[in-house]
């Protein structure tokens, strides 16, 4: 099996974290990974995103054109990577943020208050994490164990206070989606 | 102990890779998409009580590499294209001093200053030399994290075995992504091989002279001479490439890098689908080039496609390995294109059904 992830949103949101979780969860599940940033011409404040494959047999190019998968954490996220995901693949959406409902009928589209949901468990901050586990119970590209136990490996020291939150918020939003 | 799976970024794995082989000292200068690569070792070679410069521009830092070089030091350098275009100056003065030293080109798009997509366009550069005079340096091509890190190792000890700079010509891709990796362990650089001719401690010795000039008649000729003679040594002994799936292929792909990864999936694809049979050649070392490996796939009347991103630069090597025994095509992007599984899978196809050979530019169709 084989899992391509594209996950956008500001800089900020965390979407950078976010993949590098999903694939170093995957390296500790001893499957094959690949993590891809855009990268150049990014700013604070503009968009930010990353692609990330995880799969059982060696990758080729790290680069996805056709994700199975899409994040976005916010408005024009949607609105440049709607067009791209393969047909039948899914869309996760951040609701809190994001009112426009997705155009194409040809992919499922999955709504999460990612930044309520999150701030009902301390801080909007880890809005991230429950789009994560949303993606994880959805996908299955990693178990949800695996990407909770990394979370210490792949958070920054000064971002360690905030550990116990971002796991709940993982296990939050993986029980989130059926 | 099972070996640690780390996961890295590309230009990071360069980095801590060259710490592991001894390289205390670099000296570079900041241009995407190499720059992970820079600040890495800012952080760490103090770390490791060696000496991180960022130097005024891209010339100070080949000729600090040059003068650390010269006193024994394991050395290092990186950049992308226009940077490394700026260090070529030097680079010809290492080859004709005879010192070694490691650098790595993530190339971006060219020419001029192009863009920070992926490229593979400084093919030319890297394999003929690059700058002024007649000389080479041994060019591996990685295509994945792991091979980053143990070919930056192997860089590092070739270019002492043969006193000549070696270097990794890789792409944004690999530069920029992460992928799991096993870091090799670290070695305890020796450098008393270097005494013979390093400066420095210099003490109750004979004069060492480490110089790239030589005015007095004939005498740069019998030094190109000795250093032609060293070079054909490199190519009988350094070649290093990949087969795979090549016995039974109808068609063989030759790539090197990213597009190789790219051609090793459309290769399990077309066979998956019972589509014409592919395999891969992928060069590892593009100088020294695989020249034999890839005349015995035109004795065996295989079909060649060259899946480069570049305009035609590999496809000239693989031309000249022929010798014009084999049909051989291109299928070419350039400027940040990358080609895509189909587009391989499709061009060998138009590769079969030609009697000549074709030339494919997917985004001029």
């Amino acid at each position: 099996m084989t899992t391509r992830v594209i996950m956008a949103g500001f800089g900020g949101q965390g979407v950078v974290l976010m993949g590098t979780l999903l694939s170093y969860s995957a390296m500790v599940q001893g499957k094959h990974t690949t993590f891809f940033p855009s990268y150049g011409a990014e700013m604070r404040g503009g968009t930010a995103n990353c692609s990330v494959i995880v799969s059982d047999t060696e990758i080729p190019s790290p680069v996805v054109n056709e994700p199975d998968c899409v994040i976005a954490m916010n408005i024009a996220s949607l609105d440049k990577f709607e067009s791209r995901i393969r047909p039948g693949g899914v869309i996760f959406v951040n609701s809190s943020l994001v009112k426009k409902k997705v155009a194409r009928d040809d992919i499922e589209e999955i709504r999460v208050p990612a930044n309520d949901i999150a701030e009902g468990l301390g801080a909007s901050r880890a809005a991230n994490m429950v789009m994560l586990g949303c993606v994880l119970k959805k996908t299955g590209a990693v178990a949800v164990d695996s990407a909770v136990k990394s979370l210490e490996k792949v958070l920054s020291e000064r971002a360690m206070a905030l550990l116990e939150l971002n796991k709940k918020a993982l296990q939050r939003g993986f029980e989130e989606v059926s | 102990m099972a070996e640690e799976r780390l996961l890295m970024k590309g230009n990071e794995a360069i980095g801590e890779a060259a710490l592991r082989a001894g390289c205390r000292f670099y000296a570079g200068y900041p241009i995407t998409p190499q720059n992970e690569l820079t600040e890495y070792m800012s952080r760490r070679m103090p770390e490791e009580g060696g000496t991180f410069i960022q130097a005024e521009s891209e010339i100070a830092a080949i000729n600090m590499v040059y003068g650390a070089s010269a006193a024994g030091a394991r050395t290092m350098t990186s950049s992308s294209g226009p940077g490394i275009s700026l260090k070529q100056e030097g680079i010809s003065y290492l080859c004709g001093s005879e010192l070694p030293c490691f650098y790595a080109n993530i190339v971006r798009g060219g020419p001029g200053l192009g863009n920070i997509a992926p490229a593979q366009s400084d093919y030319f550069q890297s394999t003929r030399g690059g700058g002024h005079g007649d000389y080479r340096v041994v060019v591996f091509a990685p295509s994945t994290v792991q091979e980053l890190v143990d070919l930056t190792i192997l860089g590092f000890e070739v270019a002492d075995r043969y006193n000549n700079p070696s270097m990794i010509l890789g792409d944004g891709i690999l530069g920029q992504m992460m992928e799991p990796v096993v870091m090799r362990e670290s070695v305890t650089y020796d450098p008393s091989g270097k005494t013979g001719w390093a400066l420095g401690n210099s003490e109750g010795r004979e004069r060492h002279m480490i110089t790239s000039v030589r005015l007095a008649p004939g005498t740069l000729e019998r030094h190109n001479v000795h250093l032609r003679k060293k070079y054909l040594e490199i190519e009988a002994k350094e070649v290093r490439y990949e087969l795979y799936e090549v016995d039974d292929a109808d068609v063989v792909i030759i790539a090197y890098g990213t597009a190789a990864r790219v051609a090793k999936s459309a290769v399990t694809a077309a066979r998956e689908k019972g589509g014409i049979k592919l395999g891969l050649l992928r060069p590892i070392t593009l100088w020294p080039f695989p020249t034999d490996a890839i005349a015995d796939l035109a004795k065996n009347k295989q079909d060649i496609l060259v899946a480069e991103m570049s305009f035609g630069q590999l496809y000239e090597d693989v031309r000249l390995s022929v010798c014009g025994k084999a049909k051989v095509s291109l299928l070419a992007h350039t400027g940040g294109g990358l080609p895509t599984e189909d587009e391989i899978i499709e061009a060998a196809g138009k590769c079969v059904a030609s009697s000549e050979p074709v030339e494919i530019y997917p985004v001029l169709e």
